[in-house]
């Protein structure tokens, strides 16, 4: 399982889909590899541990209006590889005639090339290990600590027949986690970075251990109704996480299932302090999309509480006539920047008294699309304070409440810092995703059970 | 790559001092079909091909998957899986040395009549042209869709000790979908929610959900739904179809039960569970009317299977009998970490992801109770079809749903259509408040391609099957 130079093997791959394609024919490539230390722990110790590698490519044979693709598995073997390319071209050639043209397809006509190659030095995933496990089993008693180390080198690459060339290659880890003080309390920790850092790790283990004390004290059960509460940006990310889910699609307001629909139609206006961009720049996704478009490095989605802008990918700038931003098929955005605010982070406790310090949600949903409502829970470490100290955890509770009143008059700061969030997302592959958040102190968030 | 050339490879490659090892091979072809405004969306075809090596040595167990399934590949793999079992002796959360090993041998296949990506791509775009026309029965809808997600696996499992285990499945998902839009409110309406309509076979599953006659249906609904009523709030009882009763089943029993959530692995992602070990044999977890199973065995059924992902032989086993907890959904791994009985639901995503505690089928038993009975019995209440949101909490306790379809219930008959229904509740009192459960008639065998789990993630298919089911005294709420 030593490295492969994927880059050359896309330029393998290019040249034999070059040597193939037949007067105005035209492809585009896209291949995505990683390889990946995946270890999980549990109670302080490893639960499953391994490494995997996978990578795959996606090629688009194009005639005229008519364009299939398909996916396949790369081994990394370039003349196996480039032999199974030649496979799929030849079925891709024989299957477009009996499909319909495509009134939406759109392809690059501009030669973009870009390149990010991130540097890092990918730990051994065998010594972080090490290190993990005996800052758990150091402490007496040991340390509940749980979650998941994965690290490795993410690539993507992008080739087409006039000879673009874009280029992404991360190395990294995401190391998600918890310190368990029982049942379903917790402190959450997330730790991403190019290169892996011990004493960072044990700084952050000794915060986060400190962090436990105030949960292990009897729990505050509270009833329904509207509390004041501080949402952390890890709290927030949750709940953006699900406006993400087509609501900022240009295509799903189009076709009214956007939950946003009415902050659309400028019905409904959020707080003037809550401006939100699609921050390609400051993300660490790539800046390209798999059809080869190339990413702008801001898309204003909302400023000064109005939506101003949505994701719009290639096709469905075809199909509502609009200009495209690069966006993935999905329009989902991948680099969402929310604009601090200026409550000091210092100061949020105190500016909140008496509530609600909700460090985390989980399982957000739609409960009325129309209104933006949503539902959810809290999780982990939701903190009850008084006189702007926290003073015990919370029962779990779910809220429902709209996004709508949340960020618009129930709106009171949102932090002058913002937190960056990676995704910590492995769904077939490593997510490249990330959130750059504030916190916000709401006068009201509704509890309902 | 026979099974033959796989074997040959792996127990080359398996170096001296290994106590035990699998090889899990997977070729796996998914397809993606959608006509979306009578305009065909790009088809996907997605294949995926690769093995995973798993080594146990000592005390320590890893694993690692790659797609090189060359001979030097495989050593490779292997070579890093033993790496990591020879690094992790002593510093695993069990010991894998107790966790028993068998020699599994047989094969199993999908029954399936015509395979779906065998039908030529021309046909299948004219059929799903058509159903997509179909959903255009008035001016309100403003979205429609009509979709197909098709998948065939073939998966070899190998272990050191001479064990073999071939598989073949084919699955599909139909899907249709209509949006309608009039004076501010808009609908959504689907043939199975969240792509609830799955199961295995081919061809033969858009005709066993009726695929081509629905698409009328589905638009109407979407109509009818953007000019009917707010569903009301309040208290009252509650009837759910099958489409609705999938996704009770699977967030609130299915999660629950899974053993390794109770053993804690899950807790800083999927979550932790409310069920805890000493529950199982006395906990009544619902009215003497709930009987559920874990039943790989149900024809056709998207989860069914004759051995999982660890070679471990399946059978259908009651999870809860008149309401009492039985049994935990623990594979061999966690039955044995947890001193439990075992079975077989260790299940992996694809090749390049490890088996974990999965649910496979989990399914509610039918009653004796026809559907009109159980109407006839509801002085006031709401029936609900097709799930639109969920949401559990980390404990799987307190849930709230959404559907897309309701119908109010008055004096034992049908009425109005409700829109925007929702209920909520706890687990832990929510089933003790089952009051009716339908007979056979109202079983169906659903399922889908979409749980989420795991650390790393790993979405799996599921099977749920349920009748029509009466609940009582539920807090259900329409829309602000």
């Amino acid at each position: 399982m030593a490295g492969i130079d994927w880059r050359a093997h896309l330029e393998a791959l290019a040249a034999r889909a070059d040597a193939l394609r037949r007067g105005d024919e035209a492809y585009g490539l896209y291949l995505t590899a990683e390889r990946s230390d995946f270890v999980r722990f549990n109670r302080g110790l490893v639960r499953q541990p391994g490494t995997v590698q996978d990578a795959a490519v996606t090629v688009r044979w194009v005639h005229g209006r008519r364009h299939l693709a398909a996916t396949f598995t790369l081994t990394g073997d370039v003349d196996g590889d480039t032999d199974r390319l030649g496979g799929a071209i030849a079925s891709l050639r024989q299957t477009l005639p009996a499909l319909p043209e495509d009134p939406y397809l759109l392809l690059p006509v501009d030669v973009v090339s870009t390149e990010q190659v991130g540097q890092g030095t990918v730990p051994d995933a065998r010594d972080v290990v090490d290190e993990v496990v005996d800052w758990a089993q150091g402490a007496e008693p040991a340390h509940d600590l749980v979650g998941i180390y994965a690290g490795g080198t993410s690539v993507r690459g992008f080739a087409n027949h006039l000879g673009q060339r874009n280029w992404f290659e991360a190395p990294g880890f995401v190391f998600d986690l918890c310190l368990v003080q029982g049942a379903d309390r917790a402190v959450k920790a997330t730790l991403a970075a190019p290169a892996w850092d011990g004493d960072a790790f044990r700084a952050q283990m000794a915060q986060a251990a400190a962090d436990l004390a105030v949960l292990a004290r009897p729990p505050k059960r509270l009833t329904p109704g509207d509390w004041r509460a501080f949402l952390t940006p890890a709290a927030m990310e949750e709940v953006y996480d699900l406006l993400c889910r087509g609501g900022f699609s240009a295509n799903e307001q189009h076709r009214q299932r956007s939950c946003l629909g009415r902050l659309v139609a400028d019905e409904v206006q959020l707080d003037p302090r809550v401006t939100l961009t699609e921050h390609t720049a400051g993300g660490i996704a790539p800046c390209f999309q798999s059809d080869g478009f190339v990413r702008p490095d801001a898309v204003a989605l909302w400023v000064g509480g109005r939506h101003t802008g949505a994701m719009v990918s290639p096709r469905t700038a075809v199909e509502l006539g609009v200009p495209h931003n690069g966006a993935d098929a999905d329009e989902v955005p991948q680099s969402l920047h929310l604009h601090g605010g200026e409550l000091p982070m210092a100061d949020a406790r105190a500016r909140l008294g008496t509530g609600v310090w909700v460090s985390n949600l989980w399982y957000t949903n739609h409960s009325d699309m129309q209104s933006a409502r949503i539902t959810g829970l809290t999780r982990f470490a939701t903190l009850w304070v008084e006189g702007g100290e926290a003073v015990a955890p919370v029962e779990v509770m779910r809220f429902d409440d709209s996004v709508y009143a949340l960020f618009g008059e129930r709106l009171e700061a949102l932090t002058t810092e913002t937190a960056f969030l990676a995704d910590t997302g492995t769904y077939g592959w490593r997510s490249t995703r990330s959130q750059r958040l504030p916190g916000a102190l709401v006068a009201g968030l509704t509890l309902t059970l | 790559m026979g099974p033959e050339v796989l074997a040959a490879r792996f127990r080359q490659a398996l170096p001296a001092g290994v106590d035990h090892a699998t090889l899990r091979w997977v070729d796996e072809r998914r397809t993606h079909l959608e006509v979306r405004d009578d305009v065909l969306e790009p088809p996907e075809d997605v294949r995926s091909v690769g093995a995973m090596v798993t080594v146990r040595k000592g005390s320590g167990q890893g694993y690692a998957a790659t797609s090189d399934l060359s001979p030097s590949g495989l050593r490779a793999a292997v070579a890093e899986a033993t790496r990591w079992a020879e690094r992790t002796s002593g510093r695993m959360v069990f010991d894998p040395r107790e966790v028993p090993t068998a020699v599994p041998s047989g094969a199993q296949a999908s029954r399936v009549g015509t395979v779906w990506d065998a039908v030529p791509l021309a046909d299948r775009v004219a059929r799903l042209a058509a159903a997509c026309k179909g959903l255009d029965v008035d001016g309100r809808i403003v979205a429609r869709s009509a979709s197909v997600i098709a998948a065939q696996v073939h998966q070899v499992l190998l272990t050191s000790d001479g064990g073999e285990v071939t598989r073949t499945w084919h699955g599909v998902t139909p899907e249709l979908e209509a949006v309608a839009h009039y004076e501010g409110v808009t609908q959504r309406r689907t043939l199975g929610g969240f792509r609830g309509a799955s199961q295995q076979g081919g061809v033969e599953v858009l005709d066993r959900f009726d695929y081509d006659g629905q698409a009328r249906r589905v638009g109407d609904q979407a109509v009818e739904l953007v000019l009917a009523d707010n569903c009301p709030s309040g208290a009252m009882d509650v009837l759910i179809a099958p489409d609705q009763m999938m996704l009770q089943i699977h967030e609130s029993i299915g999660h629950p039960l899974e053993l390794d959530r109770i053993l804690g692995d899950e807790r800083n992602y999927a979550g932790t569970s409310f069920v805890t070990a000493d529950m199982f044999g006395t906990y009544q977890y619902g009215s003497s009317l709930l009987n559920v199973s874990f039943d790989p065995t149900v024809d056709d059924e998207f989860a069914s299977y004759a051995f999982d992902d660890d070679g471990t032989p399946a059978s259908k086993v009651m999870l809860i009998d008149r309401g009492v907890l039985l049994r935990p959904l623990g594979s061999v791994t966690s039955g044995a970490r947890a001193g439990m009985a075992a079975l077989a639901n260790s299940r992996a995503s694809s090749w390049n992801r490890p088996p974990i505690d999965r649910m496979a089928n989990i399914n509610l038993e039918p009653g004796t109770d026809s559907v009109d009975a159980l109407i006839g019995r509801v002085r006031r209440g709401v029936w609900m079809e097709t799930n639109l949101s969920w949401s559990i909490d980390d404990s799987r306790n307190k849930f709230q749903f959404g559907c897309e379809y309701a119908r109010e219930i008055v004096d034992g008959r049908l009425g109005r259509v409700l829109r925007n229904p929702n209920y909520r509740g706890i687990s832990a009192r929510f089933w003790r408040s089952l009051a009716g459960v339908g007979d056979r008639s109202s079983w169906q065998v659903l399922g889908t391609p979409f749980c989420g789990k795991g650390e790393p993630n790993q979405v799996i298919r599921v099977g749920h099957a349920s009748p029509v089911c009466l609940f009582t005294d539920v807090d259900v709420f329409g829309a602000a």
